[in-house]
């Protein structure tokens, strides 16, 4: 009885020891704010974590989904709420503005001269470093949806789905790390 | 390893980060581990100060030898031994 336990044991060992090497750490953040801060906060976290050796998503939702919009694409067939939002909410990464000391412009010029100054990357650049760098970006179908932003009119993204929120769950169940920014 | 060893040592690969904002010495590091081989000497040169906190963690992080820092004027030179 004793040394078939043993036995057990060791096999069991072995097992989860094959597990833990080839596991890699994941982080799944939610990007919910369309603030250029807090975007700037979550690439730099998502770009920082891939260096860290771990395997990064991020869920775009709400707010956050109109920084990806590629502002060289427009899509047709659009209903005219849908078009309404489209023309309030910024469209794309250059355009988003900042939570705080936005004043009219001029704050996010000055934040975005400083940041030059400093060797600090834009959040366009950020997306770019990010797709290179495998970070995953899976879009919210629903805040889409609500907003009449279509798929056609996203940012060209080497990994970007287009899902819901069963899709975060999952991948936010096995992270080792969860963000909500 | 002392501030003289360090300054003696050949570094197999330099990676000149300076000028860039985190998280740029990190992913700067990250890819240019991959040049060189397990027991080599990488020298990350970097003018963010929060890389002196950084790339030890990383170190620690990714099993590599952190083995230290020699300040310049206006620069870090932060030394490893890969994994």
């Amino acid at each position: 009885m004793g040394i078939d336990f043993e036995k057990q044991l060791e096999e069991l060992k072995k097992k989860v020891g094959k597990l833990e090497k080839g596991r890699k750490d994941k982080m799944t953040l939610v990007v919910f704010s369309g603030d250029m801060d807090k975007l700037l906060a979550a690439m730099i976290i998502a770009t920082g974590a891939t260096a860290m050796d771990m395997e990064v998503k991020l869920f775009f939702t709400f707010w956050a989904t109109a920084a990806l919009r590629d502002p060289k694409k427009n899509v047709k067939g659009k209903n005219l709420i849908s078009k309404m939002f489209g023309f309030i909410l910024p469209k794309g990464a250059k355009k988003v503005k900042l939570s705080k000391m936005q004043m009219g412009g001029m704050g996010k010029a000055m934040l975005e001269g400083l940041m030059k100054k400093k060797g600090i990357a834009s959040l366009e650049d950020m997306f770019k470093t990010a797709g290179e760098l495998g970070v995953e970006i899976n879009v919210c179908e629903m805040s889409m949806n609500l907003m009449g932003f279509k798929k056609e009119e996203l940012i060209d993204y080497p990994k970007m789905n287009i899902c819901g929120v069963g899709t975060f769950l999952a991948d936010a169940e096995e992270s080792k790390i969860q963000l909500f920014i | 390893m002392t501030t003289d060893e360090l300054k003696n040592l050949k570094a197999n690969q330099t990676v000149d980060a300076r000028g860039t904002a985190c998280p740029g010495p990190l992913l700067a590091a990250k890819k240019a581990i991959g040049d060189i081989e397990s027991g080599e000497i990488m020298e990350i040169l970097s003018s963010d100060e929060g890389t002196k906190h950084d790339i030890p963690k990383w170190c620690q992080k990714m099993e590599h030898e952190f083995l230290g820092i020699v300040e310049e004027d206006s620069y870090s030179r932060l030394f490893l031994k890969k994994a």
